[in-house]
C-alpha cells in the first residue's frame, strides 16, 4: 500500500472464497456463496494488520483462506515470496510452521485430555523444525515467554484460568517461530481485566521477537490499540483499507463511519464530537448479492449510481483506499 | 431523587456450595428512582446477574436464597412475596431481557405468539387483541414491515431482531422497571447501537426505568446515569457516571476503566501499554471474608486491607467507595 520498497512478508491478492450452498430441491443447482470476494492486502514484518467487520463479513473466512484451512477459490497468498496456494502435501505441511494461529475461545482451543507441555510441544514434533532433544529447552522458553510457570507444564488445561489458557495457545502458537501469527479475536472471550493482560503480552512479544499478526476482531478498541494498519470488510469485500491514524481520525467510508460512532466510549469529548450514525435494517442477503454497492441499501448517502455499479477499492493517499462513489481523494 | 420505584437494602445472597455456603451477594444497598438508568458493572463472577435474579425472585431453587436484607418494588416488600404475587410481579412491573436472544426464545413458537403469550397472560387479552398489540409492539421496536415478521419464527430473523423481539416482549406490559442483563453483548456493535437508542427511546417514551448489567464502561457511560460496581459479591463503588468515570475512587473501577482501550476523540500515535489488574476474581469460598477482597489485585494494599473489610466511605455528589484507601486514590 505505501510507496515504501520493502517487500511484504504477507501478500494477499484477488483473494476470493465462496462456498456451495444447495438451496430448494435436491435437484436445484448449487448456488456459490462469496464469504471473501476479491480482496488484497499486505503485512509488512514485524507490523499488525486488522481485518474488522461485523459477523458475516468474511473476516475469519479471509484469515482461514490466508492459512489454507480453506480452500481459496483463486488468488494468491504469498508469504515471504512463495505462493502458498500453489504449495501442495508435504511442502505445504511444512510451509505450516511459518503461519500459526491464536484462537478465540481458550476452552474449546485446548485439548481437555493432553496436560499443557504437549499441547504446546505439539507443533514441534510434528513439524520437526528442530532437533528432538532441543525441544524442551524451547518449551521452558515459550512458558517463560508468556508468563507461566515451569511447574505448571505439567497440568492439564481445566487447572488454567481463561486468561491462563489463552497464554498457553499463544505458547502453542509461538512454537515453531512462525513469521505470521493469525490471532481470530484473540481475546473476545475474556473478561475485561484479562483482556487487558493478554493484549499487553501479545505487543512484548511483538517487539520482543518480531512478530507479524493477523488480527481479527470486531472490537475497534482493541483494533486501535493493536494495530498499524486495518481492512474494513462488508460483505465479504474491503471498503477501507488505510492505516492506524488515517483510519481512527479520518475515516472516509459512510460503513466505516457508521461502525466508529457506534463504539460507546467514556470519553466525555468523543461523545460530544461524534454524532452517532444509525445504520437502518440488517445486511442484504449473501447469496443474493445486490449489484451495485453492497452497503447501498442502508448507506445514509447511496444514490442511483450506488445501486447499479459496484465502487472499487480506489487509493485516496498513498496510506488509504476506499470503496465509495462519494469519497474524493 | 425521585421516589424510588425499588429500593434495596443490606441485601444478602447465599449460595449453597458443596458443604459451606457463600454470600455471592454480600450488604448491597441501593436505590433506583422512576424513569431512572442505572448501571451494575463489574467482572464475570462478582453478582452483578445474581443481583438482578434476587431482585426478580428467580434465584435458583434450593441452591440460591436470600438469606436478609430486603429488596422493596414501590414500597412493598419482595423478599417475603408470595411465588403467586411475584409472578404477577415479573412480566406486569418488572420485567427482563437476557444476554443470548436465541435461548431465551422458544423456537417452535412464533415471536407473535410469544408476545401474545405475555399479554394474554398478564393482561387478560383475547387472542386477537392481543395478536393485534404484538404487531404494535414489533413496529414500536423497529421491526420493519411488523405486520408480516410477527408471524416468523426465531430463526428467520437475525440477532438484533431476536433481541427487538425480546424487548418488546418485556415492554409488553409497560413495567416500570427493565433489567437487562448484557444484552447486547451477543450482537455486532452496530446492532448495539441501534438496540441502546430503542432502550433510550422506549425510556423516555414510557418512563420505565432501567437496570443495565454490563462488563462495558463505554456502554455504562452512553446509557446510565448512576452505576453500581460490584466486586465478589460486594459493592464496591457507587455513583454518578460521570463522576466515577472523572474521578473513581476504587483501584477496581480504576481498574475496570483503564485496563481497555478506549477509542478517544483523537487518536495518538503512540500507545502506552494497558493497565493490568493481575489476577482474577476469588472463587467463590473466600466471599464473604472479614478483609477487602481485592487486596490481593491491588496495588494499593495494605495491611489493614488484609484484616478488615473496609468501610463506606461517602463523598461529594452521592459518590460512595468501599475501600480503606478510597480519600487516597488519586
Amino acid at each position: 500500500m505505501s510507496a515504501s520498497n520493502d517487500t511484504p512478508l504477507l501478500n494477499v491478492k484477488d483473494l476470493t472464497v465462496r462456498f456451495a450452498v444447495k438451496k430448494g430441491g435436491i435437484f436445484a443447482k448449487a448456488k456459490h456463496l462469496y464469504a471473501v470476494d476479491d480482496i488484497s492486502f499486505q503485512i509488512k514484518r514485524g507490523e499488525t494488520l486488522a481485518i474488522v467487520g461485523e459477523s458475516g463479513s468474511g473476516k475469519t473466512t479471509a484469515a482461514l483462506a490466508v492459512a489454507r484451512l480453506v480452500q481459496a477459490y483463486k488468488g494468491q497468498v504469498e508469504l515471504d515470496g512463495t505462493d502458498f496456494n500453489a504449495l501442495e502435501d508435504e511442502a505445504l505441511r511444512l510451509a505450516r510452521a511459518k503461519v500459526q494461529f491464536i484462537f478465540q475461545d481458550p476452552y474449546s482451543s485446548l485439548n481437555p485430555r493432553v496436560r499443557v507441555e504437549k499441547i504446546v510441544r505439539e507443533p514441534l514434533d510434528n513439524l520437526e523444525t528442530v532437533p528432538e532433544g532441543e525441544r524442551q529447552a524451547i518449551i521452558d522458553k515459550l512458558f517463560e515467554a508468556v508468563g507461566l510457570h515451569p511447574e505448571q507444564q505439567r497440568l492439564f488445561p481445566h487447572q488454567f484460568s481463561g486468561g491462563q489458557r489463552q497464554r498457553i495457545g499463544i505458547a502453542r502458537a509461538l512454537a515453531t517461530q512462525p513469521d505470521l501469527i493469525i490471532c481470530d479475536e484473540p481475546v473476545s472471550a475474556l473478561d475485561v481485566a484479562v483482556q487487558a493482560q493478554i493484549l499487553n503480552l501479545l505487543r512484548k512479544l511483538q517487539a520482543e521477537f518480531g512478530l507479524t499478526f493477523l488480527f481479527i476482531s470486531h472490537d475497534l478498541g482493541v483494533v486501535q490499540h493493536m494495530c498499524d494498519s486495518i481492512a474494513v470488510m462488508y460483505m465479504g469485500k474491503i471498503v477501507e483499507y488505510a492505516d492506524r491514524m488515517s483510519l481512527f481520525n479520518s475515516p472516509k467510508h459512510p460503513y466505516t463511519q457508521a461502525l466508529l460512532s457506534a463504539v460507546p466510549s467514556v470519553d466525555k469529548k468523543r461523545r460530544a464530537k461524534t454524532k452517532r450514525i444509525l445504520i437502518p435494517g440488517d445486511p442484504p442477503d449473501p447469496l443474493d448479492l445486490p449489484k451495485g454497492c453492497r452497503f447501498a441499501n442502508r448507506c445514509p448517502i447511496a444514490q442511483d449510481r450506488c445501486l447499479t455499479e459496484q465502487p472499487s477499492l480506489d487509493a485516496i493517499s498513498d496510506q488509504h483506499q476506499v470503496a465509495c462513489h462519494f469519497v474524493e481523494p | 431523587m425521585s421516589q424510588p420505584v425499588l429500593k434495596v437494602e443490606n441485601l444478602r445472597i447465599e449460595l449453597a456450595l458443596r458443604g459451606s455456603i457463600a454470600p455471592v451477594i454480600d450488604d448491597l444497598s441501593f436505590e433506583l428512582g422512576a424513569g431512572e438508568s442505572i448501571s451494575f458493572v463489574g467482572e464475570s463472577g462478582c453478582g452483578k446477574s445474581m443481583t438482578a435474579l434476587g431482585i426478580m425472585g428467580l434465584l435458583p431453587d434450593k441452591v440460591g436464597r436470600i438469606a436478609s436484607g430486603s429488596i422493596q418494588f414501590d414500597g412493598e416488600e419482595l423478599t417475603t412475596a408470595s411465588e403467586k404475587r411475584l409472578r404477577n410481579i415479573r412480566g406486569n412491573d418488572i420485567s427482563m431481557i437476557f444476554q443470548e436472544p436465541m435461548t431465551s426464545l422458544n423456537p417452535v413458537y412464533t415471536v407473535g405468539e410469544q408476545i401474545a403469550e405475555v399479554l394474554r397472560a398478564h393482561r387478560g387479552l383475547s387472542k386477537a387483541a392481543a395478536w393485534n398489540s404484538a404487531i404494535e409492539l414489533l413496529d414500536a421496536v423497529r421491526i420493519p414491515n411488523a405486520k408480516r415478521r410477527v408471524s416468523d419464527y426465531p430463526f428467520q430473523m437475525s440477532g438484533g431482531q431476536r433481541q427487538r423481539v425480546m424487548i418488546a416482549m418485556a415492554l409488553a406490559c409497560e413495567p416500570k422497571i427493565l433489567i437487562a442483563d448484557e444484552p447486547t453483548t451477543a450482537l455486532d456493535v452496530t446492532v448495539q447501537a441501534q438496540i441502546f437508542d430503542l432502550l433510550n427511546d422506549l425510556k423516555r417514551q414510557t418512563g420505565t426505568a432501567i437496570i443495565l448489567i454490563t462488563h462495558d464502561m463505554g456502554a455504562v457511560a452512553e446509557m446510565a446515569e448512576r452505576m453500581i460496581v460490584m466486586y465478589a459479591g460486594r459493592n464496591a463503588e457507587q455513583g454518578g457516571v460521570e463522576q466515577i468515570i472523572d474521578h473513581p475512587r476504587h483501584p477496581y473501577t480504576k481498574g475496570l476503566i483503564s485496563c481497555v482501550p478506549h477509542i478517544m476523540a483523537t487518536l495518538s500515535e503512540e500507545r502506552h501499554d494497558l493497565t493490568e489488574v493481575a489476577g482474577i476474581v476469588p472463587p467463590l469460598r473466600e466471599f464473604g471474608q472479614d478483609r477487602c477482597l481485592f487486596a490481593s489485585r491491588c496495588s494499593m494494599v495494605s495491611q489493614q486491607c488484609l484484616e478488615k473489610r473496609p468501610p463506606e466511605i461517602d463523598f461529594k455528589g452521592g459518590q460512595k467507595s468501599v475501600c480503606w484507601h478510597a480519600e487516597a486514590l488519586k
